[in-house]
């Protein structure tokens, strides 16, 4: 029973952090309609610049600061923020689908990166004995796990309202504008691309977040766990849980993350031991198919983006 | 190592990857979405031609001698073009199934962009379920490189693969340049409301892409198997160079996306021997941001 518990903790964790990475998904794509097919990049960035301040110094890495963790979230932030920022203002005036070609190659070159820039990011090894919040507690399984769980909860509550407060602000309230009728909010002296980079930057800044904080619950980071993958995954968290919409970014995680986890130990037990890799490669057919069958059939997703259309009490802001 | 041997390596590859990216170019201007799936047609064809390859080997015994001087018996070059009629199936195929579906419904290019990538997972490791992911060869043969002039060497193998590059990439030019489908394919990438009113088939004029695509994919993903080898991923790690080289020669242009292919081809090879194997993935990489702040249009391409 305890055993389920601490399980159950340590799975909704985990969901949780990828609920962060699918609210800043939701920035640029469900609230701006920019298409980032690079997110495992942007998350990686975040844990690895996290681990680099945080972490315990080691022969032949350059980081290792022991800085607190906080620090190391704030930093994936900034860091996820900036490279966000950059690639935005380089690809945000050229064609939609220039942005997506160009974040796909951001995910691989920092993929690569973090491959092969040995003494910055510790090369295929990666990093490890990354500090894990309540690493006094570690002991205790279940106390260590329920006050992980406290904390990541937490922090995405603030974070689901900090993003709704933001939504329902004048500044929310133009990107939609921009996203419904670009013409219309370019006439009414709103620069498209400005507010668009802005988005994009603050999307790429939480997904650092929540690669900082998976790092810090994991313990340790690899090359590995930024491939392409989790792109998909934390997209098929945002399509399913519905775009747009902050509650289904979430309830999207939580839920694309049970049938993940549950299809994986379905997988475990029921393939033979030689053709575990084969029935894995089946899975993720099955979610693409999933994925594409969900954009035929329910394009808007389980929660439709929530109509915030109501009789507006002043028109101050949006008055030309 | 001396400069025309690198010179020779880049053009090697550069002309797999704008074989590859006529296909995605085309798909790009004509259909307006980028086809994130692409890289998973040339995995598609190699795994095809190798299955067909292996069915004629079977039927006919398995004692066919290689052709002198190439390192592949007769069944490879058959299989090939089979192959290539099974991969433009497989593109009308998830046409059908996903893209004209979302076309019909009038779905945002970024719609159908997101499914090409929901594709391109299932189709890649759908290939690691029915192959495992296991490199795969052709042929067992080794191939003793020839002495070409400037102190270059080739294998016969690299050099016919050079020569039938070429030759596709002049027909596909002559094709669209000379033909009524070809014009008309041309009419579409310009303008597809005005191509639909002056008569112009658009349904069949997507069928041809997909076809052409398709087969040329098959085409460039058989012959990087035969100098390479054969992995579920192989087209995957591929996509980068040929967005690379299609952005690059302006989305649209054929011959752009040939000419863009050898400069991603031959920056890959300097980059492998003056920076180091390593970092051979990130130079498409590297490439687009240039493009992009320099010359949006590309080389060949129209201001948007």
């Amino acid at each position: 029973m305890l055993e389920l518990v601490s399980y159950g903790a340590f799975f909704l964790t985990v969901a949780l952090t990828y609920a962060v990475i699918v609210l800043g998904l939701n920035v640029q794509w469900g609230q701006t309609g920019l298409f980032n097919v690079g997110v495992a990049g942007f998350v990686a960035v975040g844990a690895y610049v996290s681990a680099f301040l945080t972490a315990a110094p080691a022969t032949g890495w350059l980081g290792g600061y022991g800085l607190p963790i906080w620090a190391g979230w704030g930093a994936g932030f900034l860091a996820g923020g900036l490279v966000a920022a950059g690639v935005g203002r380089l690809t945000i005036r050229l064609r939609a689908d220039y942005l997506a070609i160009t974040t796909f190659g951001v995910s691989v070159t920092v993929q690569l990166a973090a491959l092969n820039l040995q003494p910055l990011t510790g090369g295929p090894f990666g990093v490890s004995q990354i500090p894990r919040p309540f690493a006094a507690l570690a002991g205790e399984a279940l106390a260590f796990g329920l006050a992980n769980l406290g904390l990541l909860a937490a922090s995405v509550l603030v974070l689901y309202l900090v993003l709704e407060h933001l939504a329902r602000s004048p500044w929310g309230r133009v990107l939609r504008a921009i996203r419904e009728d670009e013409t219309a909010a370019e006439a009414l002296g709103k620069s498209p691309r400005r507010f668009r980079i802005e988005a994009f930057a603050l999307g790429g800044a939480i997904m650092g977040l929540g690669g900082a904080m998976q790092a810090h619950f994991i313990g340790f980071i690899a090359p590995e766990n930024y491939l392409p993958m989790v792109t998909f995954q934390v997209w098929a968290m945002l399509i399913v849980g519905g775009s747009g919409n902050n509650r289904g970014a979430i309830l999207g995680a939580v839920l694309v993350w049970a049938i993940w986890a549950a299809s994986s130990v379905l997988v475990e037990a029921l393939a033979p031991a030689g053709e575990q890799a084969r029935a894995a490669a089946l899975q993720t057919v099955i979610i693409g198919v999933a994925l594409c069958a969900i954009l035929l059939l329910r394009p808007q997703g389980i929660l439709r983006e929530m109509r915030r259309l109501r009789p507006a009490p002043s028109s101050k802001t949006d008055a030309p | 190592m001396m400069i025309p041997q690198i010179l020779l390596e880049g053009a090697l590859t550069g002309a797999l990857i704008g074989l590859g990216a006529i296909g995605l170019t085309l798909t790009y201007s004509i259909l307006r979405f980028a086809n994130f799936a692409h890289g998973e047609l040339l995995t598609w064809g190699a795994y095809l031609s190798l299955s067909v390859a292996g069915l004629i080997g079977a039927a006919t015994g398995a004692s066919l001698p290689p052709i002198d001087p190439f390192s592949f018996t007769w069944a490879l070059p058959v299989a090939g073009l089979i192959a290539m009629l099974l991969t433009a199936a497989l593109a009308l195929a998830v046409d059908a199934a996903l893209f004209g579906r979302l076309r019909g419904r009038g779905a945002s290019t970024i719609i159908v962009v997101m499914a090409s990538f929901g594709a391109s997972m299932a189709l890649r490791s759908g290939l690691e379920f029915l192959y495992t992911s296991k490199p795969a060869y052709y042929t067992t043969e080794l191939q003793i490189a020839m002495r070409l002039p400037a102190g270059m060497r080739a294998t016969p193998d690299q050099l016919l693969m050079l020569g039938l590059t070429a030759l596709v990439v002049l027909a596909v030019h002559l094709m669209l340049t000379r033909t009524g489908i070809g014009r008309a394919m041309r009419a579409v990438s310009e303008n597809p409301a005005l191509a639909g009113l002056t008569g112009i088939d658009t349904r069949k004029v997507i069928r041809v892409v997909w076809i052409l695509g398709g087969a040329l994919a098959c085409a460039a993903g058989t012959m990087s198997g035969l100098l390479v080898q054969i992995r579920p991923y192989m087209g995957f790690d591929l996509l980068l160079p040929l967005f690379a080289a299609a952005i690059l020669g302006g989305i649209g242009s054929v011959p752009g996306a040939m000419l863009g292919g050898l400069i991603v081809g031959i920056c890959e090879a300097f980059a492998v021997h003056l920076i180091g194997a390593e970092w051979r993935a990130a130079v498409g990489f590297v490439l687009i941001i240039l493009v992009l702040l320099a010359r949006p249009s590309g080389l060949f391409g129209r201001a948007a």
